[in-house]
């Protein structure tokens, strides 16, 4: 039933417990409680929502950046993963194989102010390398959702 | 000049498609919530059309062999034999037609003779009917009750058949009730059939959607596969109507003389379908099947989010166990299937199907489709509750 249940509420987290014992055929009381067990583990981390801001008046900027360090003993590339993500501008960290080793996403108002958090903030710390920033133009899809598809639905309105 | 009549008295005696009248009032209606579509809401997987894409991109724009591609008919022989444990031979027990509608038609005219009859479990798809009555056949139906869950009960069947019976008509899962039949129903119809030589036309279009059990083909049971003509196809298990591509297996005599019929009607199907039906097969036969396993877990949920919706506005549900429709009964409202729908949709523009478009055992159900969001089907059972309300 786990599974089920993390299916239909990473669709939808809006769901609740009643309508997933519906679609499930669950008792209500078990839907809750596997889905309490669920955030006590973590396995559930948080219930957000996708927003695409260019819909909105709100002026931001995405940049990707890639990040070279150099890993320190005993506690490989962790430490230094665990200085960057504390920043709030900080939107995400993978730590990548090939060219470069940790891949930050990092969100600001403007270039300019992404720009000054690269320069100031991340590209100082000791044990970083370089960086290289790229900025994002357009989200076309974004954690699984296109933002701007074709929603229209095609289909005749009966059909046998 | 006259032409009505010049039109053959055989196609002017089928009497025009129930839905058609509710399709052209719906239609033309704005913010109509439909529960009236018999295809799926998916969108055919990417990969699919992407290989379609790409086989227009090298030049793949010529016909097939009138069978079909033989790498298509491979793969839909492992298919049949990986899902269902049935086995026909790529080379001269299977062809592939443009949707099952035409493979349908194909058994049928390859079979029927004049006055030749043919049995139909009512209520039915609305195709079997007119396609037969087209042949010069006659349609005979065999009337399924709610209360034996729509299946063929044997029986029923036993004392339909007559020296003229020549074939039957297995449409399970059924659409438009949801029915299904499982291999203890089947078994006990095989016991009928098997003193007969009755031909089996077994559309299995559904197949892959069915809820808490699998499928079982008749041609599963002892002594039956050597009569029957499995017809299947890409559209609902795939999400691929409007490609149109199905496919029939059988015996070499009766796939063979079907295929005598499409190679001077049809010649072949389109090869872009066909292309694409291959990327289906194939990358499911990789990953098991992935995106319809998920397709079918989505529909099981919206099935019942449907059933139980209905049966707490008070309507009662017989709880389908394939395909994609749900079945409700209107008997209480006092109407008839027709007005219901008709009322329904001018009051809260809703549209349901009548379920006398699939037969006169249909009368007093309207088949509701789930191949939609839950979102929608919840706001459709709304309106349908307000309308109940009213009456």
């Amino acid at each position: 039933m786990n599974d089920a249940i993390l299916e239909i509420l990473s669709e939808d987290s809006r769901r609740t417990p009643e309508e997933i014992a519906v679609m499930l055929d669950a008792d209500v009381d078990d839907v809750r409680q596997k889905i309490k067990e669920l955030e006590e583990k973590k396995a559930i981390v948080k219930y957000n929502t996708i927003v695409n801001w260019d819909k909105v008046q709100r002026e931001y900027v995405t940049a990707f950046i890639e990040v070279k360090v150099t890993p320190q003993r005993d506690l490989g590339f962790d430490a230094i993963a665990e200085r960057i993500y504390k920043f709030p501008e900080v939107k995400s960290v993978y730590l990548m194989s090939g060219d470069f080793d940790l891949a930050v996403m990092v969100e600001g108002r403007s270039m300019k102010e992404v720009a000054f958090f690269v320069a100031e903030k991340l590209a100082v710390l000791d044990s970083v390398v370089s960086t290289t920033t790229h900025f994002v133009l357009k989200k076309y899809k974004t954690d699984g959702v296109i933002l701007e598809g074709d929603e229209k639905d095609y289909r005749q309105v009966i059909v046998p | 000049m006259n032409l009505k009549n010049k039109i053959a008295a055989r196609v002017k005696d089928v009497p025009p498609s129930g839905i058609r009248k509710f399709f052209d009032i719906a239609s033309e209606m704005e913010g109509v919530i439909s529960l009236g579509v018999g295809e799926p809401d998916f969108v055919t997987p990417w990969n699919v059309r992407e290989a379609c894409i790409y086989s227009l991109e090298k030049g793949m724009t010529y016909y097939t062999s009138n069978w079909g591609m033989l790498e298509l008919r491979k793969a839909i022989s492992t298919y049949l034999s990986r899902r269902f444990g049935v086995d026909y031979k790529p080379e001269n027990e299977i062809i592939v037609t443009v949707g099952a509608s035409e493979a349908i038609d194909l058994a049928l005219r390859a079979i029927l003779d004049p006055e030749d009859e043919v049995l139909i479990p009512d209520p039915s798809y609305v195709a079997y009917m007119p396609c037969v009555r087209f042949c010069g056949g006659k349609a005979v139906a065999i009337e399924c009750r709610v209360e034996d869950g729509f299946r063929i009960m044997p029986e029923q069947l036993k004392k339909s058949i007559t020296p003229k019976t020549k074939a039957l008509i297995l449409p399970y899962p059924n659409n438009p009730t949801g029915g299904i039949m499982t291999r203890e129903d089947l078994e006990a119809i095989a016991e009928v059939l098997r003193d007969t030589d009755i031909i089996i036309i077994s559309d299995e279009i559904y197949a892959e959607l069915t809820y808490e059990q699998k499928h079982v083909s008749i041609t599963s049971i002892p002594d039956m596969k050597e009569r029957t003509v499995l017809i299947n196809g890409f559209s609902k298990a795939f999400a691929m109507t409007g490609w149109r591509l199905g496919y029939a297996a059988g015996h070499s005599d009766l796939i063979g003389a079907m295929v005598k019929i499409h190679q001077y009607t049809t010649l072949c199907a389109s090869i872009m379908a066909q292309v694409a039906a291959l990327e289906a097969l194939n990358s499911g036969l990789e990953d098991d099947f992935a995106s319809v396993e998920y397709m079918v877990r989505q529909y099981n949920r919206r099935r019942k989010v449907m059933v139980n919706g209905f049966r707490e506005i008070g309507l009662d549900c017989f709880e389908p166990m394939g395909a994609f429709y749900v079945f409700p009964s209107i008997k209480k409202t006092g109407m008839t299937s027709e007005e219901f729908c008709e009322k329904l949709l001018m009051d809260q523009k809703v549209a349901v199907v009548p379920g006398t478009a699939f037969g006169s055992s249909g009368e007093g159900f309207v088949r509701c489709s789930y191949a939609y969001s839950i979102e929608n089907i919840n706001e459709a059972i709304r309106r349908i509750g307000n309308f109940l309300k009213k009456l």
